[in-house]
């Protein structure tokens, strides 16, 4: 035990007294959360539209004042042709026309059916389809509202968002950059602090003292372990306070799957540092082989229900998938662990399989 | 000198094989208690193979090797304990300092805080390096490095010590310097079995052993090898052994 604490105790000034390691270690998280938290953000607010309104009604007035009355739009000015439009777009303000056609309350009440139309400038696709998205809502709200009151027949929608019922991205991210960072610390600094000891030799020191290789990993590996478990905490307090994302699960729950990724991550983290002999190839295996994948296959940007079979079906053997799924249950929905059983078990089961591969790989070596 | 020794490496028949390619073929030879003994080859003749098999960092594919009394096989733990190691890359931490150096490799193999004092003190007084206790290693010119780390394999007073190319890259100076440590450790009685490709270091060990192509070609003191091949020096012998393969 005691060697133990003196080998991690050199672990520490390793990491502390490298400037790079401090900043990976406790800049990005900060830096990635707010920069995702404030900048990146798929919510629109106070969006330029104009309005084309040939009828001039009550009726087309009551949607035009309640698309005012929102947070998401303003409306920049009042055009009076179809031409207008066109050059409306170029001047590159307004990023949608809201168009009523003539006689709108007036159809509205003879045939019980008029038009609005929405043109949206599509040259950002995910903020016109925001922007279609949220018009349409406001509209239907309208609708609905003018429904009870006639008491009309047909079909209403009534939809209700659910967990995060603002639709905040931030809810979204998470989750996202606690699993980018938690694997970064994790697998790309293990794997590059234990390649280290083999480029300068003292690996070979090590496995010549009577430490037991496993000792040497663990060792190597706790301080990460350590820190990682920070980090979590860093994350989710940052997303609690200064965002207000609900933990509405068990805290507890959410530590304990965290400790698993974070375990994960360190296994994949050991495997790599056991297929590469210097610290470039191990950053590079865990940049390209882990950061990408992460971010890019997870789910944490792009919905992986939206891609490609073959893109899907790689998507599962990627970690970070399963732990972003266990962060939103438990955070969003509060579930417990019956819900998230499954994804606790494919976590745990590339543990072991990780773990497996690098004792064989080690096993080899000596033979 | 040459009389009945008591043998603390025995070595017989080690065999490594990679594959189809076999790096050493069936070496046996003894090491004496106190001896400095060279381990001579060229490079890829398989000395450092033959060494990691008896450092207990890769298993013999077969034959066998007793270290210090144990065997390297069955009983690696006791032979690490036994054995101090010092390899041609560097080996200590330049971001940690001389002392934080000497408590961490004290440490692993389990020296007290109290011995570890000790040793600091003692061993800053016997290098004559004055006051660099608190001073990062990264910064200490390569020579005091070397004698650091060699006074590091040291710590834990191993029976043995392992030496793999130790002055490698090193000024004749520094080296000269390097091999009078060497010479006050084997005169306390620690075994000393080093390998080197600088011939004219292979004239200091009381016996050498030359490697080619997995094989021991020849192992005596300097001196007789240099009779039996009529030659002046060291580096003479291994090119006349070297020659007579090709």
């Amino acid at each position: 035990m005691k060697r133990f604490i003196g080998f991690i105790r050199k672990e520490f000034y390793h990491i502390f007294r490298d400037k790079r390691s401090l900043f990976i270690l406790f800049g990005m998280p900060i830096a990635q959360i707010l920069l995702f938290g404030f900048a990146i953000t798929n919510e629109i607010n106070n969006v330029e539209i104009a309005i084309l309104d040939y009828a001039k009604d009550s009726e087309s007035q009551k949607i035009i004042q309640k698309i005012k009355a929102s947070p998401y739009f303003h409306i920049e000015n009042e055009i009076f042709s179809d031409k207008a439009i066109e050059s409306e777009f170029k001047k590159g303000k307004v990023k949608a026309v809201l168009l009523f056609e003539k006689d709108f309350a007036k159809k509205l009440q003879t045939e019980r059916k008029a038009t609005v139309q929405v043109i949206t400038d599509a040259t950002e696709p995910n903020v016109a389809n925001t922007i279609s998205n949220y018009t349409q809502s406001i509209i239907q709200n309208y609708q609905n509202q003018k429904n009870t009151v006639q008491k009309s027949n047909g079909v209403v929608i009534q939809s209700r968002m659910l967990y995060n019922p603002e639709l905040k991205s931030v809810f979204n991210f998470v989750p996202g950059v606690m699993t980018v960072i938690l694997m970064l610390v994790s697998a790309m600094m293990t794997s590059i602090s234990i390649t280290r000891e083999k480029e300068l030799g003292t690996m070979e020191i090590l496995l010549v003292s009577p430490l037991k290789p496993f000792q040497v990993i663990l060792g190597k590996v706790f301080p990460y372990v350590f820190l990682s478990i920070i980090n979590a905490i860093v994350i989710v307090s940052m997303g609690y306070f200064i965002f207000g994302m609900p933990i509405n699960g068990s805290i507890f729950l959410l530590a304990f799957e965290s400790i698993l990724f974070i375990i994960t991550a360190l296994s994949l983290g050991i495997l790599i540092s056991t297929v590469s002999n210097t610290q470039q190839t191990a950053m590079m295996i865990s940049l390209m082989g882990l950061m990408l994948p992460v971010i890019i296959l997870s789910g944490f940007i792009f919905p992986i229900a939206s891609m490609p079979l073959p893109m899907q079906v790689i998507s599962n053997i990627i970690p970070a998938k399963w732990f972003i799924i266990i962060v939103k249950s438990i955070m969003l929905k509060g579930v417990g662990l019956e819900y998230i059983f499954k994804e606790t078990l494919i976590l745990l089961g590339m543990t072991l399989l990780f773990i497996g591969l690098s004792i064989k790989k080690y096993k080899t070596r000596l033979e | 000198m040459e009389s009945v020794q008591e043998k603390i490496i025995i070595v017989e028949n080690l065999t490594k094989q990679f594959g189809d390619f076999t790096a050493v073929k069936g070496i046996s030879f003894d090491v004496h208690k106190g001896e400095i003994f060279g381990f001579l080859g060229a490079n890829g003749a398989g000395k450092t193979t033959a060494m990691k098999m008896l450092i207990g960092i890769s298993h013999p594919t077969s034959g066998q090797a007793n270290v210090a009394g144990f065997d390297v096989q069955n009983q690696s733990e006791e032979v690490k304990r036994n054995i101090g190691y010092m390899s041609q890359k560097f080996s200590m931490y330049d971001d940690l300092t001389v002392e934080e150096n000497i408590t961490f490799f004290g440490g692993i193999y389990g020296l007290s805080r109290k011995q570890i004092k000790i040793k600091t003190n003692q061993l800053i007084e016997e290098l004559q390096l004055g006051n660099i206790a608190k001073t990062k290693v990264g910064d200490l010119p390569l020579g005091w490095k070397q004698k650091l780390a060699f006074s590091v394999a040291l710590l834990h007073e191993p029976k043995i010590v392992f030496l793999d190319e130790p002055t490698g890259g090193v000024d004749p100076i520094t080296r000269r310097q390097f091999w009078e440590l060497i010479y006050a450790e084997a005169h306390k009685g620690t075994t000393i079995f080093v390998t080197t490709h600088y011939m004219d270091e292979a004239e200091y060990c009381n016996r050498v052993s030359i490697m080619v192509d997995g094989v021991i070609e020849a192992l005596d003191t300097p001196k007789k090898l240099k009779e039996q091949f009529q030659v002046n020096s060291m580096n003479e012998v291994f090119l006349k052994l070297a020659r007579n393969i090709e």
